[in-house]
């Protein structure tokens, strides 16, 4: 079969698509022009006006607690115990911010122009731009918040250079900089709670979004702890719901990370854009065995110091100091001797795959390679390297139960961002009307591929300067039409959640959910992973159908819904990852290139280098809902600003 | 290994727990300890009986949603999270008797799952600075002393996982408030609420039913994130302060 | 149903737990205080008894004729009073109010029997609240016996010393002594410490990192022997 054979099997092609939101004119206008043109709500009506927001992360917590001190009526809620365990809180590195503190030539443009590059020119340039004027914003408030950023002796903020840009423009706060962020916007939202402008419902998960006339109102949510099917319903719904990497099963995601928020609205009509765009980070601590629950990802720093190796020969099962230097490849030094380690996220990545799948890998399985910092020691001593990475070592040393200052670590590549989303245009909003989407749970910001420390940038972003602006533009029509419980779009939306849980209840089938999850996790692993091709994506398309009608038929569930049942909670959410998965394998397999996280192994130069093919494929992929054969828009990408390149790193 | 495990199970709110053994026979010291309960869930799952409820997240010590008391200690043996915990800690024979956190403000919902909604009202109550989306000013406008600036930090690593109210004999919150108290008063841009903040944690602190603080320590030993003892003393010495202003309570 | 707002009922932080706790901290300062000044004049015995009986002497007619007969000393009982009953007080009402805060379940809190003595608790810690029963009954005895001389073991006097002299060429007055004075050793030892941080002055990230924490030892150390020199040295028949 040709490839326009196979492609026309499982994608149905749709019109291009075009986000009318932006204004045109000069690129470092338009945010202010868009802020102009919105229409505003007098904060007399605002407390008549209400918001539901799915998700407690920094884009969640800030959209609420900002919107809560505007005045309109919130409703929040995360599936955690509280607001404050939102998975943001795990990102270790840093927020970027051009404020140029460093007076190194960073200034907004700077960030815009690497952002919209590190992209792979696979985002929206007006997104991007405005992303860049915001990130100076997001430093202020949040040190007005007291959050703890990291300082120098004069008292003023520090800043580091991260993810191989050559300017400092990363502020931190020691290893933990998602955590302190995410902890300034829970505080802010806890002060709205108090003030009762927000009602958080924690332990509440969404299981399905209510249409009413084109127009998003409202949420179905599952309480956690009673099973209780409540129906909850607004002028406007937010949907802050994170990202979907928990669809490979082993991520650097939390447990509860899952796709379920944004795939129902996608299955009531919303745009799914770029699927296929993950992030592989290169330095997670490697599997050690199939009961293996999570990956941990260590600081991305640790390879300015440390050197990346294998032994020479496949199957040399010596331990590591058994193997004499002229027996070692420090094969990224070898192959790309400028850049050497430090090379970026996705070339380090599948570097050490190809390492692993010519029999090199070291460790339990062979997957993983050596991160030695044994030349690092001897020439800095090992206190100046406990006291840059010592935090990172006892990490490794509490999860691996090895030293890491007398024998290398071993590393190998994880899933730990997903840079596709549900399809927004400039106001965040959705093709579905009043349906707003923020932070990592949209596509907007990073194109293919994202740089280190701009996620929590851009969920701030979205949370704090940019939803409550153009949320209002759209409020501003309302209140709309007052729904009750017994409204017909109400009753269904209800009903068919019942009868879902209800479905998946009645199994009883001979699985767990966790097999299936596991199961279909490599699939994605090995076919929709760090290198794709199509005959793999064809294969791992029915494995995951097959494996999803099995799930229909087999899987255990056990207990009630009228209790906390955390077996039924996964089962809803594997579910929905199988038609995700599904439709990324198909995402991949629509674009025949190579790019930032997406890399196609027909798309590759002579060096094995990741080709774009911008001639046919610099656009947006949104997919509209079509069961077997989803339907493909494409919005197509210019560029006005940065000029088009590739990538070398040689 | 072998492992026996001994598992708090009780169906829910309002119902009557007990401790109940299950046996491992094939645990591996690489795994964490909540992989070894995923295991046990598995098993159970299969045999039909349903599986123990647990609160774990992000499963690399930094969300705080995990937290189970192990053999009598709050997170197990070692001074890290639960999620961080791995079964090389323990022996081949061991049995350990896992519990949920116990205080009278972290009611059981279910086996080893509490409601820790008591901090998140607590910090609602004026654990915060007020700085509405847009109002702050330019960030390098407030100097802050790294001295200072490094004890916030030090203070504002909680992360709420409640180790320490499970950890105290007498149920006490205070190194959870005092913490936060500490984080934030030791900020300038903490400063015009600092009273009012300390005042009314310290009411909703009581109001949520936890004890009070008999300086005993096992908070600060039992915390995974190192949150230092005179956190304490800073709440008290602040308290003291607010109260002795003039019409502030 | 919403789960995260306020509507618990609040009590003003003036009445708080830890305002109590300031409270618990001041009375058993001003005791420990009592206490030091105590041991002083306890050890006048080893000057004899014309000291001793003078020393008690001197203390009833201290200020005169400014203070009435016995003026300080009721001033001081006065104040001590105070302090036994704000120090019961706040003990009781928070000792009662921290066993429900623990969340027992089935008359246990764990049910697991390992882990029971903490992981770093001192010993004292877990004989305050028994100890201070001791103490408080060992009080009432010591002032029937010492002060008011309603109970003489050994005979009674009007001699303070004698009386002192007499009752502790007991065994079994000192054993009860020596009982009551090593339950305050205890209790100060937990006591000084815990109320020097309850009055803000901890300054160190864990207990036994503290200043403080030696310094609760020195002052309890001190006091105990301090109180227990006299009786044993009568007893053995090196003074009296």
């Amino acid at each position: 079969m040709t490839t326009d054979q196979i492609l026309s099997d499982y994608i149905t092609f749709g019109d291009d698509i075009h986000d009318d939101a932006a204004p045109s004119g000069p690129i470092e206008k338009r945010w202010d022009e868009r802020k102009f043109s919105a229409k505003l709500v007098n904060p007399a009506n605002r407390r008549k006006l209400s918001v539901i927001i799915v998700g407690s992360g920094l884009a969640g917590a800030s959209a609420a607690a900002t919107l809560g001190e505007a005045g309109y009526h919130v409703k929040n809620f995360c599936y955690q115990d509280s607001p404050r365990r939102a998975h943001s809180i795990a990102a270790q590195g840093g927020i970027n911010a051009a404020k140029n503190y460093r007076n190194d030539g960073d200034s907004i443009y700077r960030l815009f122009y690497d952002t919209v590059k590190g992209g792979d020119f696979r985002s929206r340039e007006s997104n991007v731009y405005r992303l860049a004027q915001v990130s100076v914003n997001i430093i202020d408030q949040c040190v007005a918040q007291g959050v703890p950023f990291a300082r120098e002796y004069g008292g003023l903020l520090d800043n580091r250079s991260f993810g191989g840009v050559q300017v400092s423009r990363t502020f931190y706060a020691r290893g933990q900089t998602g955590q302190q962020l995410l902890i300034g916007a829970y505080q802010a939202l806890e002060r709205q709670i108090g003030l009762g402008t927000v009602e958080m419902n924690t332990r509440h998960e969404m299981l399905e979004i209510i249409m009413v006339d084109g127009r998003a109102r409202g949420v179905v949510v599952r309480d956690m702890i009673t099973g209780e099917i409540e129906t909850h319903t607004a002028d406007a719904v937010v949907l802050a719901t994170g990202g979907y990497g928990n669809v490979f099963f082993l991520s650097t995601n939390a447990m509860g990370c899952n796709v379920t928020a944004t795939w129902r609205a996608h299955r009531k009509g919303a745009y799914f854009a770029n699927p296929c765009y993950t992030q592989i980070h290169p330095t997670c601590i490697p599997v050690s065995g199939d009961y293996q629950s999570k990956l941990t990802l260590m600081s991305e720093s640790l390879r300015n110091d440390g050197r990346i190796w294998v032994p020479k020969k496949a199957g040399d099962d010596r331990h590591a100091s058994d193997i004499p230097e002229d027996e070692r490849d420090y094969y990224l030094e070898r192959i790309y001797p400028s850049f050497g380690n430090l090379v970026p996220r996705d070339i380090a990545s599948r570097a050490a795959k190809y390492q692993c799948d010519a029999g090199k890998g070291v460790g339990p399985g062979g997957l993983g390679v050596y991160l030695d910092f044994a030349d690092a020691i001897e020439r800095m001593g090992r206190d100046t390297v406990e006291a840059k990475y010592g935090n990172l070592f006892d990490m490794y040393a509490q999860i691996t139960g090895e030293d890491p200052y007398t024998e290398p670590m071993r590393i190998y590549p994880a899933v730990h961002y997903t840079m596709g989303g549900l399809w927004v245009d400039y106001d965040l909003q959705s093709n579905l009307t009043g349906l707003f989407v923020a932070g990592e749970a949209n596509f907007s910001d990073h194109g293919a591929n994202r740089l280190g420390a701009s996620a929590l940038m851009q969920g701030l972003a979205d949370g704090y300067f940019v939803l409550p602006y153009t949320i209002a533009n759209y409020l501003a029509d309302g209140p709309f039409e007052k729904i009750d419980d017994s409204h017909p779009a109400v009753v269904e939306a209800r009903q068919a959640v019942e009868e879902r849980v209800q479905t998946l209840l009645s199994i009883d089938g001979k699985r767990t959910v966790d097999s299936f999850h596991k199961e279909l996790g490599h699939i994605m692993w090995d076919y929709c992973g760090m290198e794709r091709t199509e005959e793999g994506l064809v294969k791992a398309i029915q494995l995951i159908r097959d494996l999803k009608a099995e799930f229909w038929s087999n899987v255990k569930v056990t207990g009630v819904n009228e209790e906390l049942n955390q077996t039924l909670e996964r089962a809803g959410r594997v579910a929905d990852f199988f038609e995700l998965g599904e439709l990324m394998c198909i995402d991949a397999l629509n674009r025949r290139e190579s790019c930032g996280g997406h890399f196609r192994a027909e798309s590759q130069t002579e060096d094995g280098e990741a080709l774009r093919h911008d001639d046919e494929f610099a656009y947006v992929a949104a997919w509209e809902f079509g069961g077997d054969k989803p339907v493909l828009h494409k919005e197509p990408l210019e560029y006005e600003y940065v000029e088009m390149k590739a990538r070398s790193y040689k | 290994m072998k492992i026996t495990v001994r598992i708090w199970r009780q169906k829910g709110p309002e119902a009557k727990g007990t401790m109940v053994p299950y046996e491992l026979d094939d645990v591996s010291e690489h795994m964490s300890f909540l992989e070894m309960l995923d295991v046990l869930n598995e098993r159970l799952t299969l045999e039909g009986e349903e599986p123990v409820a647990f609160d774990s997240d992000c499963r690399e010590g930094i969300c705080g949603m995990c937290g189970v008391v192990i053999n009598g200690i709050a997170h197990g043996p070692e001074v890290t999270t639960t999620c961080q915990l791995h079964m090389r800690t323990f022996n081949d024979g061991d049995t350990i008797d896992i519990e949920p956190w116990r205080a009278g403000a972290f009611p059981v919902v279910k086996d080893l799952v509490v409601d820790r909604g008591a901090f998140d009202r607590i910090i609602a109550a004026g654990g915060y600075i007020t700085a509405p989306t847009g109002s702050a000013p330019e960030a390098n406008n407030l100097p802050v002393p790294k001295i200072d600036a490094d004890h916030a930090f030090e203070a504002a690593t909680c992360i709420g996982c409640g180790a320490c109210v499970a950890a105290c004999p007498n149920g006490s919150a205070m190194l959870f408030t005092a913490a936060k108290i500490t984080h934030l008063g030791l900020l300038p841009q903490g400063q015009p609420e600092r009273e009012s903040r300390v005042l009314n944690m310290v009411e909703q602190m009581d109001a949520e039913g936890f004890g009070s603080c008999t300086n005993i320590g096992e908070c600060t030993a039992a915390c995974p994130k190192g949150i230092p003892l005179d956190v304490i003393s800073q709440l008290n010495r602040d308290l003291m302060g607010a109260l002795a202003k003039p019409g502030s309570a | 149903m919403a789960s995260t707002q306020l509507t618990k009922k609040r009590v003003p932080a003036s009445r708080s737990t830890v305002a109590m706790k300031y409270a618990m901290a001041v009375s058993g300062l001003i005791m420990v205080g009592y206490l030091i000044l105590h041991m002083y004049g306890n050890l006048k015995v080893f000057g004899g008894q014309e000291a001793f009986d003078a020393y008690a002497h001197h203390l009833r007619t201290f200020g005169e004729p400014m203070l009435p007969y016995e003026g300080l000393l009721w001033i001081v009982r006065v104040a001590l009073l105070a302090s036994v009953l704000v120090h019961a007080w706040a003990a009781i009402t928070l000792w009662r109010r921290n066993k429900a805060a623990a969340g027992y379940s089935g008359g246990k809190r764990y049910h697991s029997s390992k882990g029971a003595t903490g992981v770093q608790r001192s010993y004292a810690s877990f004989t305050l609240r028994w100890g201070g029963v001791i103490i408080l009954v060992f009080i009432v005895y010591h002032l029937l016996h010492l002060t008011a001389n309603v109970i003489s073991p050994g005979g009674a006097s009007d001699s303070p010393y004698q009386r002192t002299v007499n009752g502790f060429e007991i065994w079994w007055v000192v054993l009860s002594y020596t009982i009551a004075v090593l339950a305050v050793g205890l209790h100060l030892w937990h006591g000084i410490w815990s109320a020097l941080t309850t009055l803000g002055q901890n300054r160190s990230k864990t207990r036994l990192a503290s200043r403080l924490t030696p310094l609760a030892w020195f002052v309890s150390a001190v006091i105990t022997i301090g109180f227990l020199l006299p009786p044993w040295a009568i007893l053995l028949g090196i003074t009296g």
